[in-house]
């Protein structure tokens, strides 16, 4: 088929990605897999991912993308019977290993989750939480507006910063978390499914800061909504799901790729399916 | 003629009447069924209180018990009263920091099988009957050594524990794991994330818990007899003695010849009485504050 008819239709305002060569790499993902008990998520996934772009990972439900950004910061170490084999080098250091501090690996790479997750204190509070608890005390008042400006929260709670983070409505909690999580200065940003939640004023503003704050940090996004996809990321990843012998199914990575030619021109049958609504 | 499948005989149902009866008749004994037991404690506590007027005065909450009076004298039962404080004060020091250590451990550290095979030993320690216990810490604390306040305070802590330990497990098991991501997510090590932000969240439901706890010790004889009952009159907070306590007092006096000893066991027993609704209640009301804050927080 030389030409798809592509259901995606966006606009962006990415510029041109530079050639993959002059990227700094900030993970480089080898031959992961990952396991529930005995049930793979998530098998042989290999992919660098760049520093100061937006990369979306891309895929149908139970594909895996979710455990696949958590194993980014250690987050599945929380889950029992969880085990990984493969590489994750960050800045070329492996973060897989059990000698491996996964606070110190969270400390650096930072997340949000898909249903927003304030902590029951004030707007300030949760903001400076994390901050303090991690000895960055100096002009925390500086560090607090800081993070909620970038996150496109100030205007919004410059007069209420006192009052109860759980009183925000859901779209400002989100990147009330956003705030909270940029406050502590990580190198890379994971965002799970950020705006699965949120009204699509909400999801813009959201879109707007990732794209805005890209200079500063690295983001790594799953989503189901592959727009959001193509209106945000610099590369996308596609995951599909594979079946084995006796009903077994796990996740892999299809096709990895810049965005444009993966809505545009991808090279796996796949993929291609996937974003031009065939799939399933 | 067939209404959507249903005959006209299919709507006048073989025997209705018979039916709506039985149908009344077991709605009628469960409603009944209610009503014993809400009567059952309206009637303990009517009994009781109605036995205890005659006692119920200051002398009750001032005066010690007097050993062998002749005649009417002015005695109360404040020894008791004070030596159950100090049982009841020290079991809970004893079994409360324990009880959320374990707690704390089985739902924030404990692998899954760990977790459920020490909630079982829980629960079958909160199933050792009292006696059991009693008889145990007799062994180990009295024998050779003389009864104490401690030995005592022991015994209750050690059914204390598994309430505790379970109670604060749950209120534990509410706080959302989504609070406990946010906080690791930022690099937040696991203890503070625990101390900071789990902690706090459940702090209305592991009152609750442990006021009920209290409330379920408090009241409890066997163990004390054993290890804290043969005791002087006069007050004492030292626990290194038998510490006389409201329980062995009750079941002292009522054995006594002189009514007036009886009306003053049930004096004691109301006060008992009392004390644990006050706290089963201000229990209830911790629970439901504490419940309407973790759903707030989703």
């Amino acid at each position: 088929m030389s030409t798809i008819e592509t259901s995606v239709r966006v606009q962006t305002t990415r510029e041109p990605l530079p050639p993959r060569d002059r990227l700094e790499r900030v993970f480089g993902v080898e031959n992961l897999d990952a396991i529930y008990g005995s049930k793979p998520a998530v098998k042989g996934v290999t992919m660098d991912i760049y520093k100061n772009l937006v990369t979306a990972i891309i895929g149908p439900s139970g594909c895996g993308k979710s455990t696949y950004i958590r194993c980014l910061n250690r987050m599945n170490d929380l889950i029992p019977g969880f085990t990984q084999t493969g590489t994750i080098r960050y800045h070329g250091q492996d973060i897989t290993g059990g000698d491996v501090d996964p606070v110190a690996v969270r400390r650096h790479i930072g997340m949000v989750f898909q249903r927003p997750n304030p902590f029951p204190k004030s707007v300030y509070d949760n903001v400076a939480w994390g901050a303090k608890v991690l000895g960055m005390k100096k002009d925390m008042d500086e560090r607090v507006e800081r993070a909620l400006t970038q996150a496109a929260l100030w205007d919004e709670v410059k007069d209420r910063l006192k009052s109860s983070a759980l009183a925000l409505s859901g779209g400002q909690q989100q990147r009330l978390c956003i705030a909270r999580a940029i406050a502590v200065e990580p190198d890379v940003v994971l965002m799970d499914e950020p705006a699965s939640a949120l009204d699509p004023i909400a999801t813009q503003a959201i879109e707007q800061l990732m794209h805005d704050l890209k200079s500063e940090y690295t983001f790594v996004i799953v989503t189901h909504n592959m727009q959001q996809a193509a209106r945000v990321a610099d590369m996308t990843a596609f995951f599909s799901i594979s079946k084995g012998s006796e009903g077994r199914r796990w996740g892999e990575l299809v096709e990895y790729d810049a965005t444009e030619k993966i809505f545009t021109a991808p090279s796996d049958k796949r993929t291609e399916d996937y974003v031009t609504g065939r799939f399933g | 003629m067939a209404l959507h499948g249903i005959t006209r005989a299919d709507m006048a149902a073989v025997n209705l009447p018979r039916r709506k009866a039985v149908n009344r008749l077991m709605e009628g004994l469960t409603w009944l069924a209610a009503i014993v037991g809400v009567a059952l404690l309206v009637i303990i506590v009517w009994s009781v209180a109605r036995r205890a007027w005659g006692a119920l005065n200051l002398d009750l909450f001032t005066k010690d018990q007097v050993l062998f009076a002749i005649g009417p004298v002015h005695q109360g039962l404040r020894n008791a009263f004070v030596g159950s404080l100090v049982l009841v004060g020290l079991a809970t020091a004893m079994a409360l920091p324990v009880g959320i250590l374990i707690a704390i451990y089985l739902t924030e550290y404990a692998r899954p099988w760990i977790r459920s095979s020490v909630s079982l030993v829980l629960d079958v320690l909160n199933g050792i009957p009292a006696i059991v216990v009693a008889i145990f810490v007799f062994g180990l604390f009295v024998v050779g050594h003389g009864q104490s306040g401690y030995a005592g305070a022991f015994a209750l802590a050690c059914l204390m524990l598994p309430l505790v330990a379970r109670s604060v497990m749950e209120v534990l098991l509410l706080v959302p794991s989504s609070l406990r991501e946010a906080s690791l997510g930022l690099g937040v090590p696991r203890w503070r994330t625990v101390l900071a932000i789990v902690l706090p969240q459940a702090m209305g439901g592991i009152i609750t818990g442990a006021v009920l706890a209290i409330a379920r010790i408090a009241g409890e004889t066997a163990p004390l007899l054993f290890t804290s009952s043969i005791v002087g009159t006069q007050i004492s907070w030292d626990a290194s003695h038998a510490l006389q306590s409201i329980p062995v007092a009750i079941f002292e006096l009522s054995e006594s010849p002189d009514p007036a000893d009886h009306s003053r066991a049930w004096a004691g027993a109301f006060v008992l009485l009392m004390f644990i609704l006050l706290l089963s209640l201000s229990a209830r009301w911790l629970a439901a504050r504490s419940r309407r804050r973790i759903s707030t927080s989703r």
